[in-house]
């Protein structure tokens, strides 16, 4: 593969001063970019909606195959116009010029070459993984934001469980589309900002072993997010985020809008997934040993292999139920042959490794967090890793605890029990590392410190109420009411989120360059503490008194705590503000500089200046030490940035050396 | 981008997303069909609802759906005017609902033949009568506890409010055996064609609420058990019957 | 809990760390226990109206006199760390560098697994122990009541009610559920369209209808009262208005309650129009039809016409 130090042909046009002159860019609104990713989205759109239109049988009433035509009538033209939209969005940004480039013989540009100032990269199929993971930071920021305010409508409609202020039809819509909002994106929500910034930074190489893949992993996302809140358009879909069968087969075609978004995301999720598993293989620095590696580095990489294994998945499920729906076929539906079991079953299969995709992140951050703020290595690194591994194996033997009371075969369910028990094993390594960590540490309250603190707390409610629920007999009350709710909420909202915004306090700093303000961002942590810690922790009661999820007419006696709930939830979001207000605050107005090591951390991240440079390092560093030697007598710095000429060679040519 | 450039860019950003927002809770989340108030139209502890349901209906969006319809209270049914397409309608509480349906679908098997028992009416009966498509009527009046849709062409459709023990099942014209010329009624809301005229009572509690109410025939066409589309959408097969105070 | 020793050899005065720690959490974990065993215990869900409820009951109590020293554990050493080991101002040096300790983590390890395993142990028996803890069990259940006989409830999902059949009556169905006290009674759930899940929150039961499957739970009620029934898996627009009640009554009352809601049906000419009880049912075969059934082909009945009548059920 030839690549041309000069930007290549097609992106520059002649200057007018002859042929060795370099090139001048063209103008921005002539490269591919977000507007003509746009305009290739409605083109596709449009043609794909025609190709279903002509595809569906006509119908006339008392035709012969008027039944057949009234089942598939409205899901071809919209999962055909929603996929071909997809690929004319990723055209129009460009993603399958380099693929023309090389069917065409042409060479392709160098993707190293002199970096643009300006934001205007932010808005293109940008090959740099800073770039993307800056994107990921502000895609996810909105997407995050979006589901809150179907949670809000939630929780209003839930204030009175007789006087309805939505029908029941839009009341599910919602509870489908934050629901879905969510689960689908905030598997990301880690991964993308920080993972895609800083897992070459971390591991001391100057990129990704995909680029292109991670910044299709990102452009992934916005038609995700635009095709689930499409379905508003249409009704919603009213199966929640785990599109049981049959009821998703009988839905109208907002169910589309589902399984199209979730399996863009899908496909998102193992791109990078993927991307990640060999960067770190293969691009460690010399010296990055694996006993080197950071917490976050780790829990990257066993995400990354959940992601890879388990989202196949349920793009195969998602891609059966859109069979069933637009082609019936009968993979879920009894009537010939199909079975209902069959989708919770593959459904599942992805989903609980699914939910440790987004516990393990949260862990990766707050144990990276943690060392920098007690001022002391990391305590028992390897049983932390072990950890993160045993979770992440232990998460596929696991997925039947969904369906305890399904009416699987009941040998099965001591089984899941014990295997569901023993994942609590791996998930108190993570508390054994930070209660080491926190001995005789001297702590230091800075506000990403709070977060990872919070993180623990709210991450030991949740995981003990998974015990809870790991118990056959309880279960059988706890299944499917409130209590599950208050469960995941504290497991993925109280940890995997309040872990983001630590990770947010920590890093933007060095990604985006300037500090946020550290009152507000106080004030932001005491907000959402107290009022997450308000609203979700009467559900475990409402569970128990027998309410169950996704309803909007419950028993009168629940209606306080319910109020209780709802209007904890709006102070909630007021905190949510309270975060939005200092982002824009410090990013857009006061734009103070911050220091290049504001935290005086030992990371390798930290040792490159701020903004980091195209490149991310001059030379690609020989690791010294690990990153966690706080307090260690003589510790050598992480890693030497400027090693002597030839060193980075003879360690190259030593092949095995450093495993 | 200066200062200035970057709070019109924030405020404007800001408010085209207060706008979406704002237009999709008003157009979507919180759009419903529209009630009809019947709490005017009670006269001494009664109140008299006509309803009817049709095998197609006149909305743009959906037209091949089978519809209920409510009546404006007290006016003319044989006249299209009349109907609004609804299935939400409010009454007064601790009232005596005379409810009358006319029922100008065909015959559709009840997917739990348990439906066909009257149950929750004032003497968990009901009186019909069928009627031709010339209005005149077939038979006399027949007061019954049963339409069984097993054993002939019989249930059209049902009416149910579960929460208050209502379950109806409601005849179907049996256009085909009447002497009927014409088929069923073809353009909706439906004034003429042959129809089933079927009335029952029962008592709204006495404190306010919003009670569902239901079709227990899956006729929803083309969708897996006949229970999706219509059946699933307010305003078509499914509505709401609120108590309010007058 | 022990001390664990300073690796680095510090001042002999530093305190006992982890003994404080302990002589806080114990009293504390005590007295919680204490209270949640004797004060709280009588009230957990979901009461005590079958034996499978106090079963679940017994569960639940059980997990919280475990999980509470383990939070408060947890709580503590936090609180402790966060007051005791603050950095203090201008204090700018970094702390003593400790990377682990092998017999914590063998401590920690052990301890965890002994708890996880003892949990599953416990709740297997549990499960065994209350003919299956009123869960659903499937077509086959192995934890079954040891008697010679029992009520059979056929419990049916329908979009948007349940309805109850009772096969020892004569096939008869109810909107409503009455049981007798001191019976066991074996629900057999099924559904003729979506996924459901009857959810009787007082008995303790709950197990998801299927459609074409039989799932199976038992309770065996204790008390007289009323007890709630809930859909407990979305099945559609009203998912959320899918309840109705039951009660527990004295067996005169329940014999009374069913034969006439047998007379009833037989009067009213209903019990006769049922399909035959079955475990599970089909509606698009529905043989008392026989030749109506053709004529009433058309669009809409009770399949749907989702797939086309032509389509053979088995490839």
């Amino acid at each position: 593969m030839a690549i041309e130090t000069t930007p290549g042909a097609d992106q520059t046009q002649p200057a007018g001063g002859g042929p060795t002159e370099p090139g001048r860019p063209r103008p921005w609104w002539m490269r591919p970019a977000v507007h003509t990713g746009l305009i290739g989205a409605v083109i596709g759109y449009l043609f794909g909606h025609w190709m279903g239109n002509a595809l569906s049988p006509d119908f006339s009433p008392g035709g012969s195959n008027y039944a057949a035509a009234l089942a598939n009538n409205f899901d071809m033209p919209l999962v055909l116009g929603y996929v071909f939209g997809t690929v004319g969005w990723l055209a129009g940004l460009g993603v399958f010029n380099d693929l023309g480039r090389l069917m065409l013989g042409k060479p392709l540009p160098d993707i190293e070459h002199a970096p643009e100032g300006g934001l205007a990269k932010y808005f293109r199929y940008t090959l740099d993984h800073k770039v993307v993971g800056i994107q990921y930071l502000f895609g996810m920021i909105v997407y995050f934001l979006t589901g809150g305010l179907f949670a809000m409508a939630i929780r209003t409609e839930l204030l009175n469980p007789t006087n309805h202020i939505m029908s029941s039809s839009s009341y599910l819509m919602v509870v489908g589309e934050h629901s879905t909002m969510m689960m689908m994106m905030m598997s990301s929500v880690v991964l993308g900002p920080f993972g895609q910034y800083f897992a070459p930074l971390m591991i001391g190489s100057k990129r990704m072993a995909f680029p292109r893949l991670e910044a299709l992993g990102f452009w992934l996302t916005p038609p995700a997010y635009v095709i689930l809140v499409s379905g508003v358009l249409l009704g919603g879909f009213p199966t929640g985020w785990t599109g049981y069968a049959p009821l998703s087969i009988q839905s109208t075609p907002g169910m589309d809008t589902y399984a199209m978004a979730f399996g863009l995301m899908g496909i998102s999720m193992i791109l990078a997934g993927f991307n990640i598993i060999v960067t770190y293989i293969n691009y460690r620095a010399p010296g990055m040993r694996w006993s080197r590696l950071p917490m976050f580095v780790w829990s990257m990489f066993t995400v990354s292999f959940l992601q890879v294994l388990s989202v196949p998945v349920l793009v195969a499920g998602l891609y059966m139920m859109l069979m069933d729906r637009a082609w019936q076929t009968a993979f879920f539906v009894n009537q010939l042959g199909g079975s209902s079991y069959l989708w919770q079953n593959v459904f599942w299969f992805f989903g609980h490794p699914e939910v440790y995709i987004l516990a393990l992140p949260g862990f990766g951050v707050v144990a990276e967090i943690l060392p920098v703020f007690c001022r002391k290595p990391l305590f028992a690194y390897k049983v932390g890793v072990a950890g993160m591994f045993g979770v992440a194996l232990l998460s596929w033997f696991v997925w039947q605890h969904h369906l305890f009371v399904s009416g699987i075969n009941p040998d099965m369910r001591p089984l899941y029990m014990l295997t569901t028990e023993l994942i609590s094993i791996p998930t108190g390594f993570i508390y054994l590392v930070a209660l080491g960590t926190l001995w005789k540490a001297k702590i230091k309250f800075e506000v990403p410190m709070l977060f990872a603190l919070g993180m623990y707390f709210n991450f030991l409610i949740g995981g003990v109420t998974g015990v809870y629920l790991s118990d056959v007999p309880a279960d059988t009350t706890e299944h499917g009411s409130f209590f599950v709710m208050g469960h995941f909420h504290y497991t993925i909202m109280g940890g995997l989120i309040f872990a983001f915004f630590g990770g947010i306090y920590y890093w933007v700093p060095k990604m985006l360059g300037v500090e946020l303000n550290k009152t507000l961002g106080k004030i932001h942590f005491w907000t959402m503490f107290i009022f997450f810690n308000s609203t979700f922790l009467p559900m475990f009661f409402l569970g128990m008194a027998g309410m169950p999820r996704r309803v909007f007419e419950y028993a009168k006696n629940l209606q306080p705590l319910n109020v209780w709930a709802s209007i904890s939830a709006y102070l909630l979001a007021v905190s949510m503000i309270i975060f939005l207000v200092n982002f824009i605050w410090s990013t857009l107005f006061v734009r103070k500089r911050a220091a290049s090591n504001p935290w005086n951390a030992r990371g390798l991240e930290w040792q490159v200046p701020t903004p980091v440079p195209p490149e991310n390092f001059e030379h690609i560093p020989v690791v010294l030490s690990g990153p966690y030697e706080y307090g260690v007598k003589d510790a050598p710095p992480m890693a030497d940035l400027n090693p002597p000429v030839g060193v980075v060679a003879a360690a190259y040519a030593g092949a095995g050396v450093e495993a | 981008m200066s200062v200035p450039v970057r709070v019109v860019t924030l405020l404007v950003a800001f408010a085209l997303v207060v706008v979406g927002a704002v237009f999709v809770v008003a157009h979507f989340v919180l759009s419903n069909p529209p009630t009809v108030d019947y709490t005017g139209a009670a006269h001494n502890g009664q109140v008299n609802v006509v309803l009817q349901e049709d095998p197609q209906n006149n909305s743009a969006s959906k037209p091949i759906w089978v519809s209920y319809y409510v009546m404006k209270p007290g006016a003319n049914p044989n006249s299209q005017s009349s109907w609004v397409h609804t299935t939400l309608f409010s009454v007064p509480p601790n009232t005596r609902v005379n409810l009358t349906i006319r029922g100008y679908d065909g015959c559709t098997p009840l997917r739990n033949n348990f439906w066909s028992q009257v149950q929750g009416t004032l003497g968990n009966v009901v009186a019909l009568q069928q009627f031709q498509d010339t209005g005149k009527s077939v038979g006399p009046v027949k007061v019954t506890s049963i339409v069984n849709s097993w054993s002939g062409c019989n249930v059209g459709h049902t009416f149910a409010i579960p929460s208050l023990g209502v379950f109806v099942p409601v005849a179907s014209p049996n256009a085909y055996n009447n002497g009927n010329k014409a088929g069923l009624c073809g353009s909706s809301p439906c004034v003429s064609g042959p129809f089933s005229l079927e009335s029952f009572s029962f008592m709204t509690p006495d404190h306010t609420g919003e009670f569902r109410w239901q079709c227990f025939v899956p006729c929803g066409g083309g969708y897996v058990d006949g229970n999706g589309g219509p059946m699933q959408t307010i305003g078509y097969m499914t509505g709401q019957m609120n108590v309010v105070s007058s | 809990m022990t001390t664990p020793e300073a690796t680095t050899g510090a001042a002999a005065a530093e305190p006992r760390h982890g003994l404080r720690i302990f002589l806080i959490w114990l009293p504390l974990a005590i007295i919680v226990d204490l209270i949640v065993w004797f004060v709280w215990y009588p009230h957990f869900p979901p009461g005590r109206m079958t034996d499978q409820a106090q079963g679940q009951q017994f569960d639940i109590a059980v997990m919280t006199v475990l999980s509470v020293p383990v939070l408060l554990f947890i709580w503590v050493y936090f609180a402790y760390a966060l007051i005791v080991w603050r950095r203090r101002p201008g204090d700018e040096e970094d702390a003593t560098p400790i990377h682990g300790n092998t017999r914590i983590q063998a401590t920690w390890i052990t301890t965890t697994a002994v708890i996880v395993l003892g949990l599953f142990v416990f709740g297997t028996v549990q499960l065994i122990v209350p003919a299956g803890a009123g869960a659903g069990e499937g077509p086959s259940p192995i934890w079954k009541p040891h008697v010679n006989q029992l009520l059979k409830v056929q419990v049916i999902g329908q979009q948007w009610a349940f309805t109850y059949r009772f096969p020892q009556f004569g096939g008869i169905e109810t909107t409503h559920l009455e049981l007798p006290i001191g019976e066991e009674v074996q629900f057999n759930v099924t559904s003729l369209d979506v996924i459901h899940s009857f959810w009787a929150y007082q008995l303790g039961v709950k197990a998801d209808a299927n459609p074409g499957v039989n799932n199976v739970a038992f309770a065996k009620p204790q008390q007289i009262g009323d007890f709630t029934v809930r859909c407990n898996e979305l099945c559609g627009l009203w998912h959320g208005a899918m309840f109705n009640t039951g009660k527990v009554v004295s067996p005169v009352s329940f014999m009374a309650w069913a034969n006439g809601i047998r007379d009833r049906e037989t009067r009213a000419g209903v019990l006769i129009t049922l399909p035959a009880y079955s475990l599970t049912y089909d509606p698009t075969q529905i043989t008392s039809l026989g030749n109506t059934l053709k004529k009433v082909l058309g669009i809409t009945g009770s399949p749907g016409y989702y797939y086309s009548p032509a389509n053979p059920v088995q490839p």
